[in-house]
């Protein structure tokens, strides 16, 4: 469903179906960290779309997913996606240092 | 920037509300900035919290944009008749009282204009239906006409000039029929929509949960009042919370003050309840109770 894989800073993350969003710009106002800004390029359909201008920031509280009336976006705690990761039984991510 | 990129995420990870909709028929037809979707978020979190068998509960939209909920849901779900929808809603209700819950969700043109009867008669008789009002203050669908809840002063395509018919207080008028449940969101209120909707899913009886959302393309744009997200800020900036309050006193002004908030929570035998008690105590043990195998719960 997302079409980016996560960038590992902050504690969250956010996951974009960019071709479903109309730009309306709920989830950029109202994301408790400030951490959304307007992408430069246009969708398919001609929309700005969030992008993480802050990933440090992010928290993944998912409030933009609860604000986008398109579900389009929705964010993640990394301790979340490590858990699934981890019920999956797939391969541990190693905490890499950048 | 020394971003450290994650392996290729092996889990496929889906967005939360992704199970609750009907896939193939997305995307939606909402414009840009439409709340109505919002709503839906914080109704699937609700859904989420509330721990129902999702099996046992139903979805009934009247017509509308906001009638068109229904049929995203990937519930049993019911697109009926304009303003229709508490009656269809009454006769699954009472036709199969086993289910959970009912839940009608539709417009404030379908629920309080063509369908404003059945909803002062479905709260008088406390049936155990919860309806969610999407309150865009207009008939967004056919073009933006003048509700019963269009503010006076604003202007819509059948008031030019603005309006000045008296519009309807919501919560009043659930409160004075009968609701036990009564409560006003905005969308901008995501958490406390999706609580008072979890609230309502649990509560026994007519509940009634106004949510106020933007119709950017009919009622801001012709008044001029910015996108959906200027209609956000709106409701941030003039809401103030106010658990309890009366509710003759949260009637809406144009771009005016909001009271927002639980307003009533009380007890009272729904039909059901009402109807085997009463035919109890006429009848005694000739009387089998009416209702399936959960309607005691
Ligand atoms: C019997 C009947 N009368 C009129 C209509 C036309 N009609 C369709 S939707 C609608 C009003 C919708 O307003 P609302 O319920 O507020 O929904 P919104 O589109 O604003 O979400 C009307 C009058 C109809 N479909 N059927
Ligand atoms: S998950 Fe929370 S912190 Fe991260 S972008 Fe979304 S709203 Fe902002
Ligand atoms: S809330 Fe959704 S539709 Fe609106 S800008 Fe954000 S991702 Fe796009
Ligand atoms: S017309 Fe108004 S209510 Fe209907 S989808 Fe568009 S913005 Fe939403
Ligand atoms: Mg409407």
């Amino acid at each position: 469903m997302s079409d980016a894989a996560p960038v590992k800073k902050g504690k969250g993350t956010i996951f974009l179906t960019l071709e479903v969003c109309k730009g309306c710009s709920y989830c950029i106002d109202f994301c408790p960290a400030h951490c959304l800004e307007f992408s430069r390029e246009f969708n398919r359909k001609g929309y700005h779309y969030p992008v993480l201008a802050s990933p440090e920031d992010c928290t993944g509280c998912d409030l933009c997913g609860l604000y986008c009336p398109d579900f389009a976006i929705f964010g993640m705690r990394f301790k979340d996606i490590e858990q699934r990761r981890q019920a999956a039984a797939v391969e541990p991510l190693v905490p890499a240092r950048g | 920037m020394s971003a450290t990129e994650l392996p290729a995420c092996e889990i496929e990870i889906t967005n939360p509300v992704a199970p609750y909709l009907r896939q193939e028929r997305l995307p939606h037809i909402w414009c840009p900035g439409c709340g109505i979707g919002t709503t839906v978020n914080c109704f699937t979190r609700a859904l989420t919290d509330s721990g129902l068998d999702l099996d046992r509960v139903a979805i009934v939209s009247g017509i509308g944009c906001t009638g068109r909920v229904a049929g995203y849901m990937n519930l049993d779900s019911f697109h009926t008749t304009h303003g229709r929808a508490i009656p269809f809603a009454t006769g699954l209700r009472l036709g199969n009282p086993d289910l959970a819950k009912v839940v009608v969700y539709s417009g404030d043109g379908d629920l309080s204009a063509i369908g404003g009867n059945h909803l002062i008669h479905a709260a008088r008789r406390n049936m155990d239906l919860m309806v969610v009002c999407v309150n865009n203050f207009t008939y967004g669908m056919t073009g933006g006409q003048v509700a019963p809840t269009t503010p006076i002063g604003a202007t819509q395509t059948t008031m030019p000039y603005g309006n000045f018919e008296n519009p309807f207080n919501l919560p009043f008028l659930a409160d004075a029929c009968g609701a036990v449940y009564v409560a006003r969101w905005t969308v901008y209120h995501v958490k406390q929509l999706a609580k008072a909707m979890l609230e309502g899913l649990k509560k026994k009886g007519f509940v009634f949960i106004e949510a106020m959302a933007p119709c950017p393309t009919l009622y801001s744009r012709r008044n001029r009042l910015g996108d959906g997200v200027d209609q956000l800020k709106y409701y941030k900036e003039k809401s103030k919370v106010v658990n309890g309050a009366n509710t003759q006193d949260v009637g809406l002004t144009f771009q005016g003050d909001i009271v927002v908030g639980k307003f009533v929570d009380r007890e009272r035998p729904t039909w059901l309840e009402a109807m085997n008690a009463h035919y109890t105590q006429h009848f005694g043990d000739k009387y089998t109770p009416y209702g399936g195998p959960h309607a005691q719960e």
